[in-house]
Order: C-alpha cells, then sequence, then structure tokens
C-alpha cells in the first residue's frame, strides 16, 4: 500500500457506485454477494430486478415479522416482490437470461480479463467440486455484462484486473465493465478504460495495483 | 372417474426401480421434502438424481444420499462442505456439473421432445472439452441432449384429483418443466381442493402431466 490518501470502497460502496449508472426502465438480474446489495441503492428510480429462480420483480429485503418462506432469491434468502412483480417457471426465468431480455447483468468475479473474459467459478481447472451455479447462462445472455469486485486479491494482494484470466472461464469476451473498490474500468476493443477513481486515487497507485494495461482519458 | 390422488407415502412411491432416474424440483422452497424422504424408505438404488444443488450436511439431498442409493448427482452446484462433495470426493458419488439455465432447458426439452439443442452456454469453457461444438448466427454453441426422467418428485401448494397444480411464489422453480420430464410424475400438495376452484387461467402445471398425488399438509 502506497502512501497516498485514498479509502477503498466496501462491499456497500462498490454496489452504491454501480447503482448509480443504472437508469430507470431496465431489466436487471443482481448475482450472488456484492451484486445483491444493488437493488438496495438505486432508491426512486423504478428497475426492475430478476432472480434466477424466476422472480421478477424483487422487493425491499422484508424484516423478520414480515418472511414469506415460499419467496426466495437465487441465494436463497428471503425476498418480498414488489407491486407489479411476475413470476414463472426456472425453464422461462433462463429464458430470460440467455434470450437476451435483461438490460444487465451484475456478477462477482474472481478474474476479469482486458478481452472481457470472465473468470467467476472455479480457481483451478482440477478443482473437486463445481460450482457452477447460473452463471454461464448469465454471462452470455445478458445485454450488457457488468463485475463488482475487489480490485486485488486479499492475501497477496493479486491483481484480480488482468491481461490473460488465469481460473477457468465463465465465458469469452463477455465483460463490458468492471466496479471495484478502486476504480471503474470500461472493457474497450484495446483493453481497459478508466471511467472512474475513488477520491484520493492516483494514476500511479492504480497502475500499481493492475496487472492489465490501463487507458486513461 | 379421474382421481390421481394416494392414501400414503408407500402408494405414492410404490415401482420405483432400481436404477431409475429421479427429478427432484426444488430451489429452497418447492423441494418436494416429504417424498424424497420416502424414495429413501422405498429402497430403490443406483439411482440417478437430479436436482438443482447439491444441498448441505442436513436437509432432504443430504438425507437422500446418505442412504447410499444415489449413484450419481446431476446438478449446478456442490458445496465442497457437504454430504455431496465430500461422497464425491471419496469416489462414492459420480458427479455431472450442469449450468443452471442449461439444466432447466434440457429438463424442458425432455418434456417437449426435443431431441438435442445448442446453447451458447459454457460452449467456449472446460465443460466444453471434448464435446460438439457448432458456430451457429456467428455463436460458438454447446450441444445438449435432454434429461429424461423414469420419476419426478414434485412439491404443489394445490392439487384438484386431476392433478392440475399450482405452485406458491417462488417455490415454483423447478416444479411444472420436472412435471413435464418424467414418465411418472409424483406430486405432494400442501391442499387438495375440488376440481374447477383452480381457475383454468391459472393452472401452473397441468394434470396431463400427473400421475400420483400425496396430500402433505403443511
Amino acid at each position: 500500500m502506497s502512501g497516498s490518501a485514498f479509502k477503498p470502497l466496501d462491499r456497500d460502496g462498490i454496489a452504491e457506485r454501480i447503482a448509480r449508472d443504472i437508469p430507470e426502465g431496465w431489466f436487471v438480474n443482481l448475482g450472488i454477494g456484492i451484486p445483491t446489495k444493488v437493488s438496495d441503492f438505486v432508491n426512486d428510480r423504478e428497475v426492475i430486478f430478476h432472480a434466477e429462480n424466476g422472480v421478477i420483480g424483487i422487493g425491499p429485503t422484508p424484516d423478520a415479522g414480515n418472511i414469506n418462506p415460499y419467496l426466495v432469491n437465487a441465494g436463497v434468502q428471503h425476498i418480498s416482490l414488489i407491486v407489479g412483480a411476475a413470476l414463472v417457471h426456472h425453464a422461462d426465468s433462463f429464458a430470460i437470461a440467455r434470450g437476451g431480455h435483461l438490460d444487465l447483468c451484475v456478477l462477482g468475479a474472481f478474474e476479469v480479463a482486458e478481452n472481457g473474459d470472465l473468470a467467476n467459478w472455479a480457481r483451478s481447472p482440477d478443482e473437486p467440486v463445481k460450482q457452477v451455479g447460473g452463471a454461464m447462462d448469465l454471462a452470455v445472455g445478458a445485454k450488457r455484462l457488468w463485475v463488482a469486485m475487489e480490485h486485488n486479491t486479499k492475501g497477496r494482494g493479486d491483481s484480480r484486473v488482468r491481461k490473460i484470466c488465469s481460473y477457468p472461464l465463465t465465458a469469452k469476451g463477455v465483460v463490458k465493465r468492471v466496479y471495484t473498490d478502486l476504480a471503474v474500468l470500461e472493457v474497450t476493443p484495446h483493453g481497459f478504460a478508466v471511467l472512474d477513481m475513488i477520491p484520493g486515487m492516483t494514476k500511479a497507485t492504480l497502475e500499481e495495483r493492475t496487472e492489465a494495461a490501463l487507458i486513461w482519458p | 372417474m379421474i382421481d390421481k390422488f394416494v392414501p400414503t407415502l408407500a402408494a405414492a412411491m410404490a415401482g420405483i426401480q432400481d436404477g431409475a432416474t429421479v427429478l427432484a424440483a426444488g430451489f429452497g422452497p418447492g423441494t418436494p421434502a416429504t417424498l424424497m424422504q420416502g424414495l429413501a424408505e422405498q429402497g430403490a438404488r443406483d439411482l440417478t438424481l437430479v436436482m438443482n444443488a447439491g444441498g448441505r450436511d442436513d436437509g432432504p439431498v443430504a438425507d437422500l444420499l446418505r442412504t447410499g442409493h444415489i449413484r450419481k448427482l446431476i446438478c449446478s452446484f456442490v458445496r465442497a462442505d457437504s454430504v455431496a462433495g465430500r461422497q464425491f470426493a471419496a469416489g462414492t458419488l459420480e458427479l455431472e456439473i450442469v449450468p443452471q439455465g442449461t439444466l432447466a432447458e434440457r429438463i424442458r426439452a425432455a418434456g417437449a421432445g426435443v431431441q438435442a439443442f445448442f446453447t451458447p452456454t459454457g460452449a467456449d469453457t472446460i465443460l466444453a472439452e471434448g464435446r460438439e461444438t457448432r458456430v451457429i448466427n456467428d455463436r460458438l454453441c454447446l450441444l445438449e441432449y435432454p434429461i429424461f426422467g423414469d420419476v419426478a418428485l414434485i412439491d404443489a401448494w394445490q392439487s384438484d384429483r386431476f392433478g392440475n397444480l399450482t405452485h406458491r411464489d417462488s417455490a415454483r422453480n423447478f416444479n411444472p418443466i420436472m412435471a413435464m420430464a418424467a414418465k411418472q410424475t409424483i406430486v405432494q400438495t400442501a391442499h387438495v381442493v375440488e376440481l374447477g376452484a383452480i381457475p383454468p387461467e391459472n393452472v401452473h402445471t397441468a394434470g396431463v402431466f400427473v400421475q400420483r398425488v400425496l396430500h402433505v399438509p403443511v
């Protein structure tokens, strides 16, 4: 860590930053982890949230006294519905994902590469158990895929923003934008373009923390 | 008179053969827990179980796996620290991991008589290694085959005697498509209703896909 004065965003902070860029009227799927929190920050804009288990129109998280045991999201957490919600079965729910009906999908990731490759389901090809879930279907089907993740790994501080992904891929060339605790990066035909940085972040520090090359405005 | 209701769990599970492929619905809610317990008690062995996820250390999937009657699990997600994860590591459980949307579509295809389909999901990943891919509409796609069930275990909120079903809220999930995809579809329903009580336009799973119904009050 260099001595410059910046405070990385916490998980809520990343979610809030993503929510700022979602316009009214979009139909959005949120993955498990940081992305799930995005819906808490869209405030009064009418954005419809989809859960892959067949929910269209997720509402606010219910308090303990108002839990409906028959209503959960993709992480099997209790949810509420907005007025105007719809429910579909699993094949229709993934038709929504695969069929290009989502304006946006936000997923967590282990790594993203400068060509838009996404790695978010396994840390090695021979990992004993597999946790694919719905990520591969969402990644190939949404009109836009944004990633929410920490810029560097917790232990060694390795960059998750890569020239080439080192982990098994979820899909190739699908990520359009990356929101980290340090910056917002757009995937362009020439690599990662920096759209935004947190207050106090410098060009030199972000480059030091990023394995891939960065394109500056 | 058509009446698909059966009086007991044993009657619901009668005739399931060794080596059967069993589709079990559920994504949290919507899991036919009583029928899964009945399957364990019924004693058929060498089964292939098709479910969304491999479960944890307790609950209906874990209990069923502990019987040792499941030879193979087809699902989208298994935790390392679970009965399924440990049985796989020990070599006593075969595992086929399928992306969740492909899993749903393979089941739907079986019910619809579609004998194969191509999808971009997973086509450029290690899941496609050694398998047939084709570029269709400028996209790399992977060939997928249907998953036919010998038996489907289904959870419903309401059923009439024709087997017309409703599923409550997000408990619908895999239930309608698994009901379509099996030769013998067995339902546990929370409520029994008269014919006509479910408005025809509100039937989620039509009785044509259902063979047996057991009343399991909540």
